[in-house]
């Protein structure tokens, strides 16, 4: 396997010895927290456990484990957990060798009993997010988490809908309250390149040298690696991805290929390319409803900006109501609807009702 | 016909929800507010409260404590940590205390609901604006259910607009939802509670929206449901004008999806009646409206003893 290397040597060619300099990135996969959602939040202990040893082998050093809204998001409106999280964090626990453990929470969703249990289970990375403005609503949970000695992670949700200087803002709040890195969270899968190139350099501009940066990408416009190799290059140095982009919307930026990727660039994951991709292939993907894909539903969602978990929940109201699901999210952009607000897909869809009953109306 | 008289008040907190529950108590018949109270010199709300005619001090409970004359009522609007700080001390000077941070010192008061169960009561507690938007509904689920079984399980989900919620709302939105799926089960009569909270940052600033999702019987009159949220709709808008549905109470069969569970999804909005606060921020209007309700219904009961 000498010749992975051949592109970057082409690269290195033309643009002299050390084009992107020498990079170390950490990875986390998000598969059993962000793939929760494609997956309806219906995973077996029995799925977790394996598709945690497969990742832990091939060197993946942190694995997400919660519901895919966070510690307490199994609901009505976001979906009940098949499996307890709980119980689920348990066994990833037990099951990782070397991998830590990360776990999300949303404060106005979760509390900090459920970050105490998740400690209590084997949990060592206390993840925080909040909408990219509302830093502010986890303070005490940073401050919770330092003191039970968790490393913690900010997420700074739909991040698109936000300035460079306003994200730099945020994450500030963030790190004052105990948080260790902060991540460029692009919800929607709706930043292009150059806005997340920039969104990252004025979040490091920020916080550098305090804390770490990150960036979790999603598929919905097809640029989940592409956008994370341009992150890499602004100073993120904490990178999210599920494997076979097992998330919600398009799915997540796939981890593998950006591996690969890294692999080419000569950037360090610590990762094994080959052996990732036979848990891609062998491991994950029977886990998978379906695959993650770019079809209508989920290019709107990049399109309009809206968050990647409301694709199951505006084809459920869609079927329900026989509306267009296309149209709801449509709807849920023009709103501004955000992360956590999946109850109004409901209304939008009846009221996309009326008005094909009554489309006269006026 | 007797004289007219009424109780004095004085209103602890001169921020946003004490500025507003001011407008709402110079409209009452029964409550005078003659006392606003908070720390800050340069305090917008307490400029308002002096041009109202009310006797106001920068220098916190401590000095309304040491005033020859006291409240009878006394409506707290700072922050749950400083409400349990001085509770024990208003009911040492025997003052009622209605309580609108989430401190939960005393019984949980829901206008429609229990409005007069604690007019007795030295404290009460007014939840949260999440808990007064979305327990009445809660309510109206379990009085039509009662022969099926009532509610087993009940979540509300409240969106409020980001420039909406304060401080005090941010520093503790833990006891927010703790207090509102306490008040969900005690009041609402679910079995299980659970709440909720979305801080919305879009602009123009959303108005308040809730829905309240309970799990029934499958064999539950669904009639009769609709017919108990529509009546309560309109209880609730005997004190907020702007409290509505959005649509028909929703039912859904059960399905793996929601664990065996009939459904039921009812949507509201919450618009103020703009007295201090924008229409937007209607959940500082419910519970401004609420509180004042509250206190009205307790000088109500003081009056008529005497």
């Amino acid at each position: 396997m000498t010749d992975v290397n051949t592109l970057q040597r082409t690269w290195s060619g033309t643009h002299g010895d050390e084009p992107f300099g020498t990079i170390d990135l950490r990875l986390t996969d998000t598969c059993l927290r962000d793939g929760s959602h494609h997956k309806r939040h219906q995973f077996t202990a029995r799925e977790v456990e394996d598709i945690v040893r497969s990742l832990d082998e091939s060197g993946i050093p942190v694995i997400e484990v919660t519901h895919g809204d966070g510690l307490g998001g199994s609901s009505f409106n976001y979906g009940f957990s098949r499996t307890p999280e709980q119980e689920l964090i348990k066994i990833a626990a037990e099951t990782a060798k070397r991998a830590k453990i990360a776990f999300l929470m949303l404060p106005g969703v979760g509390t900090k009993d459920d970050i105490r249990a998740a400690q209590d289970n084997g949990g060592q990375i206390c993840r925080i997010a909040t909408h990219c403005t509302e830093a502010d609503v986890s303070i005490q949970h940073f401050g919770l988490a330092r003191e039970l000695g968790l490393e913690t992670v900010g997420f700074l949700m739909m991040s698109h809908t936000q300035s460079p200087e306003v994200l730099a803002k945020q994450a500030r709040i963030m790190v004052d309250a105990g948080c260790q890195c902060v991540y460029v969270v692009d919800s929607a899968g709706a930043l292009i390149m150059e806005q997340t190139a920039d969104r990252v350099s004025a979040v490091v501009a920020e916080i550098g040298g305090q804390a770490d940066v990150g960036f979790h990408g999603h598929e919905n416009l097809g640029l989940g690696v592409a956008n994370t190799v341009i992150a890499a290059r602004a100073g993120a140095t904490q990178i999210d991805g599920s494997v076979r982009r097992f998330g919600a919307g398009a799915g997540n930026t796939p981890l593998e290929a950006f591996i690969g990727v890294c692999d080419k660039l000569g950037w360090t994951t610590g990762v094994d390319f080959l052996k990732i991709v036979d848990a891609s292939e062998d491991v994950i993907r029977p886990a998978m409803p379906e695959e993650c894909r770019l079809d209508r539903m989920t290019l709107m969602m990049g399109y309009a900006g809206v968050y990647s978990s409301f694709l199951k929940h505006a084809g459920n109201a869609a079927e329900r109501y026989g509306v267009s699901g296309a149209q709801i999210l449509l709807e849920a952009g023009k709103r501004k609807l955000i992360g956590g607000q999946e109850d109004q897909l409901i209304d939008i869809a009846l009221q996309l009702r009326a008005a094909q009953e009554s489309p006269a109306a006026v | 016909m007797t004289t007219t008289r009424k109780l004095t008040a004085a209103i602890v907190g001169p921020g946003n929800i004490g500025t507003d529950l001011l407008f709402k108590l110079l409209r009452s018949d029964v409550v005078e507010p003659r006392w606003m109270i908070g720390v800050d010199p340069s305090s917008e709300g307490l400029r308002i409260a002096s041009d109202k005619g009310l006797d106001v001090s920068h220098e916190g409970v401590d000095w309304l404590l040491k005033q020859d004359e006291l409240p009878d009522l006394l409506f707290e609007a700072t922050s749950a940590y400083v409400h349990r700080e001085y509770a024990p001390r208003y009911a040492e000077a025997g003052i009622r205390a209605i309580d609108l941070t989430p401190a939960a010192v005393g019984p949980a008061v829901i206008p429609p609901v229990n409005g007069l169960e604690h007019v007795g009561a030295l404290n009460v507690n007014m939840i949260t604006c999440g808990g007064q938007a979305t327990i009445p509904m809660v309510n109206a689920v379990s009085r039509a259910t009662q022969e099926s079984g009532g509610v087993s399980y009940a979540e509300i989900v409240a969106s409020v607009s980001s420039v909406s919620a304060g401080p005090g709302t941010r520093a503790n939105i833990d006891e927010f939802t703790r207090t509102t799926a306490a008040g969900v089960e005690s009041i609402g009569g679910a079995a299980q509670g659970k709440a909720i909270i979305i801080l919305n940052p879009a602009e123009p600033p959303m108005i308040m929206r809730d829905t309240i999702f309970c799990a029934v019987d499958p064999d539950a009159d669904t009639d009769a449901i609709a017919e108990s949220v529509h009546a309560m709709e309109k209880a609730v808008q005997e004190y907020v004008p702007g409290y509505r549905l959005l649509q028909e109470p929703q039912f859904d069969g059960p399905s793996d999806f929601t664990r065996g569970m009939r459904r039921v999804s009812i949507f509201v909005e919450v618009e103020g009646a703009g007295d201090y606060l924008p229409p937007y921020s209607g959940n500082l209007d419910i519970m401004t409206a609420a509180a004042a309700q509250v206190g009205e219904n307790i000088a109500r009961s003081i009056l008529a003893q005497n």
